[in-house]
């Protein structure tokens, strides 16, 4: 799975979440919780659904890696080789 | 055979519209079972029956009307109990004020197509002046919410929401404590056991505080009550309500029923369920009404401590800030700990700071037993 | 030619009417307790023994209901005699000679005798002098047909009511709020003689109507200023005669804002708030925009406490309030 593929995986993860989050505003490097206002709540059921797309394990300590877009596609790019 | 009307969802509701009946007549009903949906400026609400039987004939047709709150919706008959023939006068009875009647009478004016905008919601002469130069807007209802409705919508419920705190700040005396909780233990009892889980079984930390509120409130029932016309009055079961912010501005602060009795993972399944259906407009009426406390964590934002405003008529509000690290001092030695700090605004008529400080320690207390939540 | 004022106290112009009155008739005489030589209890008549003499400012013993008696013989021998009771809480010791002599005379006589009878009495609360003093029963005495029910909120009608009710062939009871004998203001010089009918509106709006009477003026007065400033306009309307009324000054002025809020000391059942409130829904139900609301004393004995009996009390911020809720909502 390519870059491009894993990313549209997170926006649609992100979407449900946050329906109006706007992804051409949102910068690679920008923390994604501040920008769009998701709570603690919000950002587990998303992993939860990354989870369940991708069958990819996200220890807790990881969490606070991933902060930017860049982060989480790098991650899953990883772990997903 | 009991009445089932119009409910109070809360001290600043005064009409909610019937959106639909999800009962016929004739239906059994057991209490707890939803009955109808009803909208109010706080959103959509499933209502449910309060006692076991069969439902009476429907009085009221879901419609554009705000129906004031006490008014007959339908019956719930004991079986077997001849059903009465009701009628529901306040629902289709119009309240207008008697000089707006006469010049909507002198001009032809529809009363039933106007909008009241006087005290209780009654018709008045500035009204039918409107309706006359056609600045009236009607009200509709559709299932999808357009923009201006959302947009009356958020400022319906801006206007609860200032309802409630105006009256809270003007009428409860409110005093402060607070104290910080090292959360250590708390939180590498939680590491340690979510690592042996999958992602969908972790707990968030803040179940761990939420059910510690409960446990101590078991210990200090008068923070667990309502003020009602000058005197406390105690709740039996804890509900906590828990302060959920709305995408896009508003907070609502529906109940976690029982949080007593709850483990941590039910705990944080219920949470789950309630932010979800708090965000998504699918909250029951009850959850409006029980609670006799609530809890409201700001720490995702990196705040630490958190002056609240009690949501009248409970008596003691309780914040919650980030988990950070702070110096620590113990055993005269300075070391890196996790702390929590943990507030309490409480109603100074209701109880004093004794009482107050009793519900902090205790609180402090249960959280460095983790294992025992 | 601008009038020439002076600065006066509201028991200085009662004094003024006393004075006015003993000077102009010679039937006229002033009796009851502590008038003479003791000046009065609110110091309403110090002075007059020694200008009048004992024969015409007389001294009477604790007794209401005899020297309110003597005072109805009197009108009925051709006298007109000024009876002053201290405050209406004393008065229910002569209320049998009022309500059973004074006010029916005339018309178990066949129209034979009027008795030009004026009774003076102190009304209210506001000065700390608990359950036994403070009451306003006024609206009590506007009950009884065959008497007509004065109340001077103001310097003017301090001054001038007297002599209005000495006019009157039939009894008249003058109530005289004892919050307010202090009260200093502005009085033209030549003040005098005053229409005792009639209500006077003092504050013009298009909002709201406020009807009261007696010390509740000032507060109605002072809550349509601060109303004022929040773009909601009062009529303030006093209503001087609390019997016979004048109807028609509330009900025009209902028929201008559509909103009419009542401010009465006395206690809220049966009150003289209630009467006019219902004579608002009689005859002036299609004019109202929003129900006909009333302020009055808490239904307790006065309290002494300052800051209960501020509690029993009307009071502006009630005022500003109810007004507020009845316009906005």
């Amino acid at each position: 799975m390519d870059a491009a593929a894993i990313r549209g995986i997170i926006e649609k993860g992100l979407l449900q979440i946050a329906p109006e989050a706007e992804f051409d505003d949102l910068q690679p490097t920008e923390n994604i919780r501040e920008e769009l206002d998701i709570d603690s709540f919000d950002f587990l059921n998303f992993l939860i659904g990354l989870n369940e797309e991708l069958g990819v394990d996200i220890p807790e300590s990881d969490y606070e890696k991933l902060i930017t877009m860049n982060d989480l596609t790098a991650y899953l790019e990883e772990k997903l080789q | 055979m009991a009445d089932f009307i119009m409910p109070s969802l809360g001290a600043d509701m005064q009409e909610g519209i019937l959106v639909a009946w999800r009962v016929q007549p004739g239906d059994r009903v057991h209490h707890g079972d939803i009955m109808a949906e009803i909208e109010t400026q706080k959103g959509l609400f499933e209502i449910e029956a309060f006692a076991d039987g069969v439902v009476g004939p429907l009085l009221v047709q879901p419609g554009p009307d705000k129906i004031p709150v006490g008014s007959l919706l339908t019956t719930i008959n004991a079986p077997g109990e001849a059903v009465v023939e009701k009628t529901a006068p306040s629902a289709t009875r119009i309240k207008i004020s008697p000089a707006a009647r006469k010049l909507a009478r002198e001009n032809q004016v529809d009363i039933t197509s106007l909008r009241g905008s006087g005290p209780d919601g009654s018709v008045c002469l500035a009204d039918v002046e409107q309706a006359l130069t056609g600045t009236q807007v009607q009200r509709t209802v559709s299932s999808g919410k357009s923009k201006k409705e959302m947009k009356d919508f958020k400022t319906g419920m801006r206007q609860a929401i200032a309802a409630a705190m105006s009256l809270s700040n003007r009428e409860i005396p409110h005093y402060y404590l607070s104290t910080d909780i090292d959360m250590s233990r708390a939180l590498s009892w939680l590491e340690e056991r979510n690592r042996q889980r999958s992602i969908r079984e972790r707990l968030l930390p803040v179940v761990m505080p939420l059910k510690a509120v409960a446990l101590a409130l078991k210990d200090v029932p008068e923070l667990n009550a309502h003020w009602v016309d000058g005197r406390l009055d105690l709740k039996k079961e804890v509900h906590i309500g828990f302060a959920v912010a709305l995408r896009g501005g508003g907070l609502m602060t529906p109940a976690l029923h029982n949080v007593d009795c709850l483990d941590l993972d039910q705990l944080m399944a219920a949470v789950g369920d309630l932010i979800s259906r708090t965000r998504s407009g699918k909250l029951r009426g009850s959850e409006m009404t029980d609670a006799g406390v609530t809890v409201t964590s700001l720490g995702d934002l990196g705040v630490r401590t958190v002056f609240g405003v009690i949501y009248p008529p409970q008596v003691a509000l309780i914040g919650l800030g980030k988990i950070s690290e702070q110096p620590w001092a113990e055993n005269g030695e300075i070391l890196a700990r996790p702390v929590l700090t943990a507030t309490l605004a409480a109603d100074h008529r209701a109880g004093d700071g004794h009482l107050g400080a009793q519900f902090l320690d205790r609180l402090n207390r249960l959280l460095q037993e983790p294992e025992k939540l | 030619m601008a009038e020439q004022m002076r600065t006066i106290t509201y028991r200085d112009a009662v004094r003024e009417g006393l004075r006015e009155a003993l000077q102009k008739d010679e039937r006229v005489f002033l009796m009851g307790e502590d008038v003479g030589r003791y000046g009065g209890c609110f110091a309403a008549s110090k002075g007059l023994l020694e200008e009048f003499g004992p024969e015409r400012v007389r001294d009477t013993p604790l007794s209401e209901s005899t020297f309110t008696g003597a005072g109805i013989g009197a009108a009925l021998g051709g006298m007109r005699p000024i009876v002053e009771i201290m405050t209406v809480n004393f008065s229910l010791l002569a209320l049998d000679q009022i309500m059973n002599n004074a006010a029916t005379y005339l018309h178990m006589s066949g129209g034979l005798f009027n008795v030009p009878l004026v009774i003076r009495m102190a009304t209210g609360g506001g000065k700390q002098l608990a359950a036994q003093h403070s009451h306003s029963l006024e609206g009590w005495y506007a009950h009884i047909p065959g008497i007509k029910v004065l109340c001077a909120a103001t310097l003017e009608d301090a001054r001038g009511m007297l002599w209005g009710a000495l006019l009157d062939p039939d009894p008249v009871l003058l109530f005289e709020p004892s919050v307010l004998y202090a009260m200093e203001g502005e009085l033209a010089v030549d003040a005098g003689a005053v229409d005792i009918a009639g209500a006077r509106l003092h504050h013009e709006g298009r909002d709201l109507t406020l009807i009261t009477y007696g010390s509740c003026l000032y507060k109605c007065l002072d809550a349509a200023e601060q109303l004022e400033v929040s773009g909601i306009s009062c009529d303030v309307i006093d209503l001087r005669s609390l019997r016979p009324l004048d109807e028609e000054s509330f009900f025009t002025s209902v028929a201008k804002t559509h909103r009419a809020l009542i401010v009465d000391e006395g206690w809220r059942s049966g009150s003289l708030a209630a009467e006019i409130s219902a004579r608002i829904m009689e005859n002036a139900f299609y004019e109202l925009d929003a129900p006909v609301e009333r302020i009055c004393s808490v239904e307790v004995p006065m309290p002494y406490a300052k800051h209960m009996e501020e509690a029993a009390l009307p009071q502006v911020k009630t005022i500003v309030e109810t007004a507020r809720r009845m316009i906005h909502g």
